[in-house]
């Protein structure tokens, strides 16, 4: 123990008188309840407020033409996508794609969404073996897929979900709301500062 | 030109500062614009987006309370979650021993750079001057905190700390220091000043040894810390380098992460009238066997200059602050004199209650003092810290240690002995009226007449 833990925590526990914390659930606003097809229709309203682009496509298959279309739109023909089973089982055949980690030169990058919060159009991102961090961040346009059924109403449900999975959170959580922005010269709004200079979301309606 | 510095405070200079901000009109027209025209409007219109916003208040206020209340019990928790995730927690009790520790785990991995995300306790521990006298090259990535790192300038603002700064200046700097840029490219535009910078931090980022962030929330149940950003220049600045430190206060931690989330409904809506930051980063511990990217070090060191010496006394509410800004924000005292006529790492309402607990009284007196007491910082507060109140807590505290002295303690001596004797202070003020309205009406005067007689006189006479 280092001299100044017991020092700090000795002045800590002389001046705080301690105290048991009484039931407090969480106060979770009204647009933060919503359910069912209003619940999806708000996470789309708030993600484009936010910034972001949204698709809504039928089927997990569809996603790999509409991916080809933000390449061409970009004017890149390599993709680098997060090594998920469920983009590794589509048929990619016509893309060059690489699967792994963020790189300084990735135009486009491609992710799956662990889940999302309706109430403000926040994308929920997990770090693991099948969600690198850093394609959060590195690529020019970011490309996330993310199936309704993943939608929570709101924060605490999708802490919820995690902890389910295992009692220890990931290394990182990164909520995503809208593309990279910055106004730290005279207040003005400009898009792209470090991160992705463009969000999409791709909505699946099929639950695989 | 010179400013201040964490070691080399300049509170006690405020009225130059203060007279050189009302002098610059460039600065006076910028400073009219950004509050009022940006961050006030903002925030009204994120609170209207939000009927809860006064519950949430509440609510924050409450558990910023309890957590207060138990914080050895909390930081304790979160020390050993911190642990049990793979990260090593360091204690600090002052800015020296911090920075010790930072330089130390930067020197055990030979780091000859480091990235930095945006930290106001980076800011309060000054250590910047502390890597650089170690060899080490900070290089801070907001691009806010870019700017003014390259024109040698402390922040203005604890959320833009460029915030004194026109494009122009912007376009200038950018000039002088990119020197591989190619040449003939349009400056005039903040779009593309924001690429620039873009292109110029991104190998930085990449080829950093260590990434040094503050935290604006740590949770205990999952010893789990948070930035927000919307450059993600935080978030690539702990995710890219093999070594992540994160470094905070001790009261930034919250018991859960739905207390987290409470903190975060209100955090960037008060600050910005965003819903929620671009980016909002929850890290814990170190990397794990199967990621494919992350740190494999990870630090937080948590800092206590001086905070528990606040915990139950007359100061406590201030421990409380979210760092939002929105006091800053809508200051009248700030929104004339600019951030840094403060002189130390904090401006505005906030600063003016830290920075006399930090730099002594007898530097910063005169904070505290040019408040006019409108109370509008308690009003925005989003967890309604009294202020005023603890501003004039530090107004009792600067009296008794003196100051002010000479002709002012007179003067005020003098009123006090006044305005105790009520039928003395009448005598003299019902003909001083007259006086004040015969000067007010002859040129070359400039006072406002007063309107018929003493208040005293017209509420006896029924005019309420």
């Amino acid at each position: 123990m280092s001299p100044a833990r017991t020092e700090i925590l000795a002045r800590l526990k002389a001046a705080s008188p301690s105290s048991a914390r009484p039931p407090t659930p969480a106060l979770i606003p009204k647009r933060g309840q919503a359910k069912g097809p209003t619940r999806t229709a708000m996470f789309v309203e708030e993600a484009v407020y936010g910034l972001a682009e949204v698709v809504r496509l039928k089927q997990w298959s569809d996603v790999v033409s509409h991916v080809a279309q933000v390449m061409a739109d970009t004017g890149t023909d390599k993709l680098k996508a997060a090594p998920h089973p469920k983009l590794q089982n589509l048929d990619w055949s016509g893309v060059k794609i690489a699967y792994g980690r963020g790189q300084d030169d990735d135009l486009v990058g491609l992710s799956v969404a662990y889940g999302a919060v309706a109430e403000t159009g926040t994308l929920v991102m997990r770090s693991g073996a099948d969600a690198p961090a850093t394609l959060n961040f590195l690529p020019d346009v970011h490309v996330v897929v993310l199936q309704v059924s993943d939608i929570d109403a709101n924060y605490e449900a999708v802490w919820g979900r995690l902890l389910k999975d295992s009692d220890q959170l990931p290394r990182t959580v990164n909520w995503i709301t809208g593309p990279s922005r910055t106004a730290d010269i005279e207040q003005t709004m400009l898009l792209g500062a470090h991160g992705p200079r463009k969000l999409v979301i791709v909505l699946i309606d099929e639950k695989a | 030109m010179s400013f201040f510095s964490q070691d080399n405070p300049q509170c006690h200079d405020f009225l130059n500062g203060a007279k050189k901000a009302l002098d610059d009109d460039r600065l006076q027209a910028q400073l009219a614009r950004s509050l009022k025209d940006g961050f006030q409007k903002k925030r009204l219109k994120g609170m209207s987006r939000l009927p809860e916003y006064e519950d949430l208040r509440d609510r924050a206020k409450a558990i910023k309370a309890h957590t207060l209340e138990n914080l050895d019990t909390y930081l304790e928790q979160f020390e050993a979650q911190v642990i049990a995730a793979g990260g090593q927690v360091h204690w600090a009790r002052d800015d020296a021993e911090a920075c010790k520790i930072i330089i130390d785990i930067c020197q055990s991995v030979n780091a000859k750079t480091v990235t930095k995300g945006k930290s106001m306790i980076a800011e309060e521990i000054g250590l910047n001057a502390q890597l650089v006298a170690n060899g080490i090259e900070p290089v801070e990535t907001d691009l806010g905190e870019y700017i003014i790192q390259l024109r040698k300038e402390p922040p203005s603002h604890i959320i833009a700390p460029a915030f004194h700064i026109s494009k122009e200046q912007v376009a200038d700097t950018f000039h002088e220091h990119h020197l591989k840029q190619v040449q003939g490219r349009d400056l005039t535009e903040p779009t593309t000043l924001v690429h620039e910078a873009r292109e110029e931090l991104r190998q930085k980022f990449l080829n950093a040894d260590v990434g040094i962030t503050g935290a604006n929330v740590l949770v205990a149940e999952t010893g789990t810390g948070l930035i927000v950003t919307n450059e993600g220049n935080g978030d690539l600045t702990q995710s890219l380098p093999p070594v992540h430190i994160a470094v905070s206060s001790i009261e930034k931690v919250v018991p859960t992460l739905d207390d987290a989330d409470t903190i975060l409904r209100l955090l960037a809506r008060t600050a910005t009238g965003q819903e929620m930051s671009v980016y909002t980063t929850f890290f814990t511990g170190a990397k794990r066997d199967t990621d494919l990217d992350g740190p494999s070090q990870f630090h937080m060191v948590l800092l206590d200059n001086r905070r528990s010496e606040l915990l139950g006394g007359p100061l406590h509410d201030v421990l409380s602050c979210m760092r939002c800004g929105a006091c800053i924000n809508h200051c009248p005292i700030y929104a004339k004199v600019s951030g840094h006529a403060y002189g130390w790492v904090y401006p505005g309402p906030i600063g003016s209650i830290l920075t006399p607990h930090f730099v002594g009284v007898d530097e910063a007196h005169l904070l505290p003092n040019a408040c006019t007491m409108c109370g509008r910082c308690e009003e925005v507060c989003p967890v309604r810290i009294p202020l005023p109140k603890l501003l004039r807590t530090w107004r009792g505290r600067a009296f008794e240690a003196g100051h002010p002295g000479g002709v002012q303690r007179l003067g005020l001596k003098f009123w006090a002995w006044f305005a105790k004797r009520p039928a003395l202070y009448h005598t003299v003020v019902r003909p001083a009226v007259g006086v004040l309205r015969c000067m007010g009406k002859a040129r070359p005067f400039d006072l406002p007449a007063p309107q018929g007689g003493t208040f005293m006189d017209r509420y006896k006479k029924g005019e309420r």
